[in-house]
């Protein structure tokens, strides 16, 4: 299948989406904060809403303002899943799955979802019907794929598990496909390109790993999971830089700034103790322990302003308890430091 | 002080309900049910059944084939003067009957607004069977159109978008998609038109009149026999009862074209069969 390229502007209440994007036969995961414009994104592509500026896939021209073509959504072919999923609730998985083509025994057959076939939609799990919804998109094979928050919809234990199949599918669609997320880990998992979209704009695109390693900005370093920690940064005569918290406690970084800055830390860069250690760590912050949230064989631990990720026999060993105090520790090279000239950071702390 | 309270909540209570239940009751206990059974063969009431039965149902088809897509329009398009339309519409539920019949004479009747247009075409509504059926679907349409519009609007915006990504036009995802998840919503509505419908008494009276066998239906039967013979009105009566209690109990239990069109009753036999 074609590329899909899309240059579109839709009119919002609040604010405009605008988004330019060319997709090979990858997968392109949008993130962002809910109502950052993800979904109409998708439904603009799929030509849902009503958008400007041009988009086109397999050599298709499916809309272009400028010259008054604007195709209706049944002649578009894009292959949608919607958050929800929205089966029909009057059909079977067979009819759904065949609502768009009929003779589709054998895709019923590769998704597991033959044994099913006569079953109503609210008769299936939340993950079988994830899977009847990518069925039915994917039966016509659509020349563009759309996922709107595929694993919006499921519990937190079959999640991890429809991550992993839906990653294989993805692997296998053979076509761009845009996925919306509002979980970075999600978006990282399933794509190989991830745009972070705040208000209607991209901030940016790149590889999940680009974007952990060199957030653009201190959005996207939280998006990712990072420890934002604000404050003045200052040269030091030993080569490094001082970050001076408003809490007065200073954090030091072998990156470069001046003046506001805010430093960006990786929860998994994070070790606790009980007392401070006397190791190579430039940077110990001592405080109490806010939660402690199992995450499969991990712990992530609230100390003050940090959230650290140890592992669940570490946070034992240690008898780390809420309430308790614990020093946290982490290595001025695993510091980064943005400079921070406009304020345009959402004063939102990264999610436990 | 709570107790007397409480005892003079129940007497309204019960106040209440043994007055809107005496007169149904009384149908049924001042004659015998053989006596009630044995009236209804009278020809008067089986004329007045056949005009009844005729007339409703070409007033309910005609309903449903102009109702529906008319329902569909109001419920998913947003125009400047919806809410006006969707009032207007209404007002045919709190206007009198009389008033119904007198605008309908008015408006189609020999001297009325269209009569003169009809005259050429050689049609003459009032007191006519047609008038009978215009009759009941000017009082019955909101009763319909009223529930298959919030029919047609719960049913989830992402149904009808994932119809048009899966190729299908606009009218197939009415026919495919808003249709059958709308029915329940729809069925009801029909219930509640039709329940209305063979009720109607007073803009048939006025606009079709009261001819045996022609426009004379069973509530007109029960007001031309209730001086004459007040067992014929009584039998007609109960009939009447029957009817409108099946109507809703079938609307309270929302039997199988009632129910949601998501439930169907082969979900219940594999449920059990696992």
């Amino acid at each position: 299948m074609g590329p899909l390229r899309l240059d579109l502007t839709v009119r919002r209440r609040s604010f405009d989406v605008a988004l330019a994007l060319a997709l090979e036969r990858e997968t392109v995961a949008l993130v962002g904060p809910s109502g950052a414009g993800k979904s109409t994104v998708l439904r603009a592509v799929a030509g849902l809403v009503q958008a400007r500026g041009r988009v086109s896939a397999a050599g298709e021209t499916w809309l272009d303002s400028e010259h008054g073509v604007d195709l209706a959504p049944e002649r578009r072919s894009v292959g949608m899943v919607f958050q929800e999923y929205a089966l029909f609730p009057h059909l079977s998985v067979r009819r759904n799955v065949e609502f768009g083509r009929k003779g589709q025994a054998g895709l019923l057959e590769r998704l597991g979802l033959a044994a099913l076939a006569d079953a109503k939609p609210r008769e299936l799990s939340g993950g079988e019907r994830q899977r009847v919804a990518l069925a039915r998109a994917l039966a016509p094979d659509p020349a563009v794929l759309l996922l709107d928050e595929p694993l919006a919809a499921l519990d937190a234990h079959t999640r991890a598990e429809i991550r992993g199949e839906l990653q294989l599918l993805l692997r296998n669609a053979e076509r761009p496909t845009l996925v919306v997320s509002h979980d970075f880990e999600d978006a990282a998992t399933l794509a190989t390109r991830v745009g972070v979209l705040v208000e209607g704009r991209l901030r940016q695109l790149g590889s999940p790993a680009e974007l952990v390693a060199s957030p653009a900005d201190p959005f996207v370093a939280s998006l990712t999971g990072a420890n934002v920690l604000r404050g003045r940064a200052r040269a030091t005569i030993t080569g490094l830089t001082e970050l001076e918290l408003p809490t007065g406690e200073l954090i030091r970084s072998t990156d470069r700034a001046e003046g506001d800055a805010v430093a960006i830390v990786y929860p998994w860069e994070v070790t606790l103790s009980r007392t401070e250690p006397d190791d190579s760590a430039q940077n110990h912050i001592g405080g109490i322990v806010a939660s402690l949230v199992p995450v499969g064989n991990r712990v992530r631990a609230r100390v003050g302003p940090l959230t650290a990720e140890i592992t669940a026999d570490s946070s034992e060993r240690l008898g780390l308890r809420v309430g308790g105090p614990a020093v946290a520790s982490f290595k001025a090279t695993a510091t980064r430091l943005l400079s921070q000239s406009g304020d345009d950071y959402p004063p939102k702390p990264p999610s436990l | 002080m709570r107790r007397a309270f409480h005892a003079g909540l129940w007497a309204c209570a019960a106040l209440a309900v043994a007055f809107l239940l005496l007169p149904v009751l009384a149908i049924f206990l001042r004659v015998t049910p053989t006596t009630l059974v044995g009236e209804l063969n009278d020809r008067v009431v089986l004329d007045a059944l056949v005009v009844t039965a005729k007339t409703n149902a070409i007033a309910i088809v005609l309903l449903l084939v102009v109702g529906t897509p008319a329902a569909y329009l109001l419920a998913s398009t947003r125009f400047r003067g919806r809410a006006l339309v969707l009032t207007l519409i209404e007002l045919p539920l709190v206007l009198p009957p009389a008033v119904a019949g007198i605008g309908l004479l008015a408006a189609f009747g020999r001297a009325g607004l269209l009569g003169s247009s009809l005259d050429v075409l050689g049609v003459a509504l009032p007191f006519s069977q047609a008038a009978v059926v215009l009759a009941v679907l000017f009082v019955a349409s909101p009763f319909y159109l009223r529930t298959a519009v919030a029919a047609f609007e719960s049913v989830d915006r992402d149904l009808i978008d994932a119809a048009r990504t899966l190729r299908a036009g606009p009218a197939r995802t009415f026919a495919l998609v808003a249709l059958p998840v709308a029915s329940a919503g729809l069925g009801a509505g029909a219930a509640l038109a039709f329940a209305r419908g063979i009720g109607e008494f007073g803009a048939t009276i006025m606009f079709a009149g009261s001819v045996r066998g022609a426009t004379q239906t069973l509530p007109l039967a029960i007001y031309a026999q209730f001086d004459q013979n007040f067992d014929v009105a009584l039998a007609i009566g109960a009939l009447l009862v029957v009817v409108s209690a099946v109507l809703l109990l079938l609307l309270k239990l929302r039997l199988p074209w009632a129910r949601s069109a998501s439930i169907s009753p082969f979900g219940a036999v594999r449920s059990t069969s696992r």
